[in-house]
Parts: C-alpha cells; structure tokens; sequence
C-alpha cells in the first residue's frame, strides 16, 4: 500500500557528487518555500521571543520598551497575575488527560470493528470519518444548539426522555461543572474519525501471518489482541496520541465560538489567553510570553514520544 | 455523554469480540455475532450522525421550531424559504454584504494556498530528496524542525508584524503557502521512488528540470492529492488567523462570518443552519466523491511518526 511509511533516505552514496547543474536547479527549487517558511515562521518565532521581553501595546502610542522577563514573571510567578494562565493551563491539561485516552480508545475500537471483512463497513466508516471534514466553527455552532439551555436544547431533552424527567435541565455550556466537558465531548466527536483512520491504516500493516502463526499456537482472541495488534499498532499509537495532546493545548475555535473561557475562566485555555492578551487587549508582549512557554510544551511533548519509540525501536 | 456510553466501559473487551474475523484460518464469525456487530455499528453511526442529521433538518426548518429538543430531529414544516434567504441577501447582516462574498473569499483564500503551495512544496521536496547540493542536510533537517511548531506558535507575532494589512485577501494565504509538513509528506514520496528513474532519464540527457516535470510528477499523484486534500480542509477551516486578521465582512471568510452570524441576536438559527449547510457541502460532496483519497491523505499524514 502506498499509505505505508517509507523510510526516508537521508544519503545516498550511489549518486555522483553535487553537480554545478544539479546545485543550480536545487537552489532554483529550494528557494521559494525556504523564504516562505523563513519570512513566515522562523521570523515571527524570532519575533515573538524579542516581543515577549518588551513592554509593547498596540493600542499605545508608546514605541515598544525593554521589560526583561517581567512577562513572564507576570505569567508564571507573581502571584496576583498569574491565575489567569495557570487556569488555562490546567483546562489544557485536564482536557488532554481525558480526550487523549478516550478519544484514542474509541478511535481504536471503532478501527478494529471496521478492520473486518463484513459488507458495508464502507459505509460505516464513512459516517465516523465525515465529522472529520467539517469546519470546526461549523461544528461549535451545530453545537451551541445541541447544548442549548433548558428543555428546547437537544440534549436536555433527551436527557429528559431516557431519564422519565428525573434528570436536567443543565446549562451544559453555562455552568462551570460542565462547560469543559461539553467542549471535550464536542471534540472529540469531531476529532475521533481522523484518528480511526490513521489506526485502521496501521491495523493493515500488521502482516497477516502474524495473526496465523497466533492461532497455530492456540492464542486466544485476547492473547491475539495483546501480543500481536497491540505491539503492531504501538508507533501508530503514540503518533496518534502526540497529535492528540498537542491538538489539546492548541485548542482554540470551539472556545471562542462557544464559551469565550467561560463560565469563571473553566474554558479558558493557553491559546485563548494568548490571543486575547494580543489581540483584545493590545498586550502583545503578554501574548508573545504565552506563546513562548506554548512553545516550549510543544516541544516538551514531541521530544517525549521521540524518546518513547526510540525506546521501543531499541527493544525490538 | 450518550456517545461514550455506547461504547465506554468495556472497550478492549468489543475489540477483542471483534477481533476473530480478521484472523486468518479462524471459523467464520457466526451468524449471531454478526447481526451484533451490525447492531453495533448501526447505534454508533446513528449517534455520530444525529448532530448532522440535526444540522440538515434545522436548516429546513422555520427559526423557531429548530431549537425544540428532540423534535428539531422532526421533519415538520419543511420549507427552503432560509436557503433562500441566506443566498439571496444577507438580511441580518447591516453590512449588506452577499454569501456570495463570503464564499469567494474563502475559494480565493483556499485556492491559493493549495494551489501556490502545491507547486511551491512539491519543488523543494524534490530539491531536498533527489537532487545532491551543499547545504541540503542542514535544509532538510530545517524543515523537520518546523514540522513541530504549530501555526498557533506564531500567530501572536505574525499578526504583530501584519497587522498593518489587516482586511485583505493576500494576508490569509501568503503566509501559509510554503508549509514544512506539505514538504515532508512530499520528500517521503519522492525519497521512496526507485533511484532508477533518474540514472536513466540522466543518461537519456534530461536535466533536474525535465526529471522533475516529466517524471517525479506524473508518478506522484498520491503525494499530489494527499497535499490538496490536507491542506484544503485546514485552509477552508481556518479560523484563529481572520479572527485576528479580519474584521470588514467584504474580506470575511466563511468560518469567521458564521461565527459573527451566530453571535447577532434575534438569532436565525434556521437560516444560521442553511448557512452552515452550504459552507459544508463543497466539501462533503467533494469528500463522498473521493472519499479513498480523503482515507489515504489523512493515513499518510500518520506516516509522519
């Protein structure tokens, strides 16, 4: 299948050296997406370091001033500031804590359930897969309505219907006890069907005479389960659940949308708070702060899975 | 919650139920248990689809029967007059401005990062994959560093230093045409094509240019889609950046306008949902028509790992 990874090759000793030709036409082809990415991320990454140690407001006059690490000493530190971002934090974190495992537990499930050569797992697959290609702002505002307060919402009224009228109405997205959670179920309903896909891929690149050697050995379906697809899947696993965690502390659309931080900041999250110091506010300097120390848990998270597959990588 | 009750609790216990059919040289799933995995699949896909479903009759429906719980699902009072309304004229929006404009903001905005990007990615994948040249590791390794900073990394600054070109076309695209994963996914495709290719287009006297044009490319077509369809889906959704960078409706992209939409009272929601209806369809359409390549995009955006 061509969806498999191919091992990129780094170096290739067959070719002859670099030719004055070749070196032309690599520069030619190179050039424009290396000034794009240049212009376009790794300046602006510049950028926000030297922003996040001044003092710089769009809405003052005032030409940006120097301010050492007194953002982030706002952010992190002086106690009467930084509540604020810790909160966001903790919402990230909470919401990566429980999306992470569910989501990828359902993607899983649903993966194997399709991962069978029954008629119209096509179609199935299709239905979880078409959240997936929704905008996300789409899907906040289907959602706003779902969760919609008292009994003309749709889940309150079906709360209302399976429960004989014993349980609701809940203000799902105006009551601190559940605004996150609604967030989080909203999603992951959007979300799951692109994680299913990319396990349902890697299901398939478990070789079959793996499963057959299982079975001459009388391996049971758990057996089976645990020492061929869980070991198989495992790299597709770990990708799968990076991109979750940093889509987790990327969150930002469905926060906007739907709560603004609310109620009692329970929404509000490290990409909110960036851009609502920035863009709101002005304080380019606090939103470049945050995004720095974004940036750094980005990085925290990617070199953590490298370090777990090349663990796992060493072992097998 | 009802979508993690219905499979919550016991999931590596339904997977393993599950998991014999695709056992080779096991007995076939009996009869019994197949009826139970369709049972199965039919209540999950019903509860995945209800939100959809509820979006479609919505749209069909006047304001103020959309939001009246479980019966919003009921296909009463069927009508097109919002579709209508939303396609005509924008009638809550004081700024007078059409769908139409909204729509092609996004097409122009869409268009031109898949397009440019195309082009642009594609060629510095094969500078970095095929072609030897002093400095190609240290730009190679570049690029999959970038890979890991997400577009939220550097909004702040970037809507710093763009901030006098708010409210125009080119500020929604150009920053995001050359894109590092675009060019990883294409240097994986193109590092995986046999070497063979271009000793014997070289012997047959093509240059980097032709090897390029006439070969890499026609045999990259899965590399080709992949990148569109990824890179369509994010742009066609883009929501942070107009957030930040848009605030006049006559440059407003789809996503910000429903937002701005949703948010005006008396709410529509019957046209806000004909609204959403139309953002979608595209791209469903599209999706159902390809639905392998959509599966294929996105499993090789797995690869990555």
């Amino acid at each position: 299948m061509s969806t498999l990874p191919v091992p990129p090759e780094t170096t290739d000793d067959t070719r002859p050296v670099a030719t004055r030709r070749d070196t032309r036409a690599a520069l030619m082809f190179v050039t424009p997406a290396v000034l794009g990415l240049i212009v376009f991320v790794l300046i602006p990454f510049i950028v926000a370091g030297w922003l996040s140690l001044h003092r710089v407001n769009l809405n003052s006059p005032l030409p940006a001033k120097w301010f050492g690490f007194e953002q982030y000493q706002r952010i992190l530190f002086d106690a009467d500031t930084r509540g604020d971002f810790y909160r966001a934090l903790l919402n990230n974190f909470t919401f990566a804590v429980i999306v992470v495992p569910l989501q990828t537990g359902l993607a899983l499930a649903l993966a194997l359930l399709l991962n069978r050569p029954l008629r119209g797992m096509a179609l199935f697959r299709t239905f979880f897969f078409m959240p997936v290609v929704f905008p996300m702002a789409l899907v906040a505002v289907m959602w706003r309505l779902i969760y919609a307060r008292d009994d003309i919402g749709l889940f309150n009224s079906a709360l209302n219907a399976v429960s004989f009228g014993q349980l609701g109405p809940v203000d799902w997205l105006g009551d601190p006890k559940f605004a996150l959670a609604s967030i989080i179920l909203m999603s992951i309903w959007q979300g799951v069907g692109f994680q299913m896909i990319i396990i349902l891929a890697g299901l398939q690149g478990i070789p079959g005479t793996l499963y057959e050697a299982a079975s001459i050995d009388k391996a049971g379906r758990w057996a089976q389960f645990r020492h061929v697809t869980v070991p198989g899947l495992r790299n597709t696993l770990v990708f799968v659940s990076l991109v979750t965690t940093i889509f987790a502390f990327r969150l930002f659309d469905q926060v906007y949308i739907l709560t603004k931080g609310g109620p009692d900041n329970t929404t509000t999250t490290v990409m909110y708070q960036a851009v609502s110091s920035a863009f709101d506010t002005g304080n380019v300097g606090k939103g470049a702060a945050i995004t720095m120390v974004f940036v750094v848990i980005v990085v925290a998270i990617t070199v953590i899975q490298r370090m777990v597959l090349k663990e796992e990588r060493e072992i097998s | 919650m009802t979508v993690h009750d219905a499979t919550g609790g016991s999931l590596p216990e339904r997977a393993l139920a599950n998991a014999d059919a695709d056992t080779p040289g096991s007995l076939r799933p009996s009869p019994l248990r197949k009826a139970g995995n369709y049972v199965v699949m039919t209540v999950l896909t019903l509860l995945f689809a209800a939100p959809i479903l509820y979006l479609v009759v919505g749209s069909m429906k006047p304001t103020d029967k959309v939001l009246d719980g479980l019966g919003g699902f009921l296909p009463t009072n069927l009508t097109t007059e919002n579709y209508d309304k939303v396609l005509d004229r924008f009638s809550t929006d004081a700024s007078g401005h059409l769908f139409s404009d909204f729509y092609l903001t996004s097409l122009i905005v869409s268009f031109m990062i898949v397009a440019c990007g195309l082009v642009v990615n594609s060629m510095a994948a094969y500078a970095l994959s095929r072609l030897r040249w002093r400095g190609r590791e240290v730009v190679l390794m570049g690029v999959i560093l970038l890979v890991i900073l997400p577009f939220e990394a550097i909004a702040v600054p970037l809507f710093y230093m763009l901030n006098d070109y708010r409210n125009t076309y080119w500020v929604q695209y150009v920053p995001f045409i050359a894109n590092a994963f675009s060019i990883y996914l294409f240097y994986t495709f193109f590092a995986g094509l046999p070497k063979q290719l271009d000793e014997a287009a070289r012997i047959d006297g093509a240059g980097p240019f032709n090897l390029f044009f006439r070969i890499i490319v026609p045999m990259s077509k899965p590399a080709f889609a992949s990148v569109t369809i990824l890179q369509f889906l994010a742009s066609w959704g883009a929501f942070l950046w107009p957030v930040m960078m848009v605030d006049q409706p006559g440059v407003r992209p789809l996503p910000l306008q429903i937002s701005v939409f949703q948010s005006q009272p008396p709410y529509p929601w019957g046209e806000i949902f004909a609204f959403g209806v139309l953002m979608v369809l595209p791209v469903l359409i599209v999706f159902l028509l390809f639905q392998r390549w959509f599966v294929q995009s996105v499993a090789s955006a797995g690869l990555k790992g």
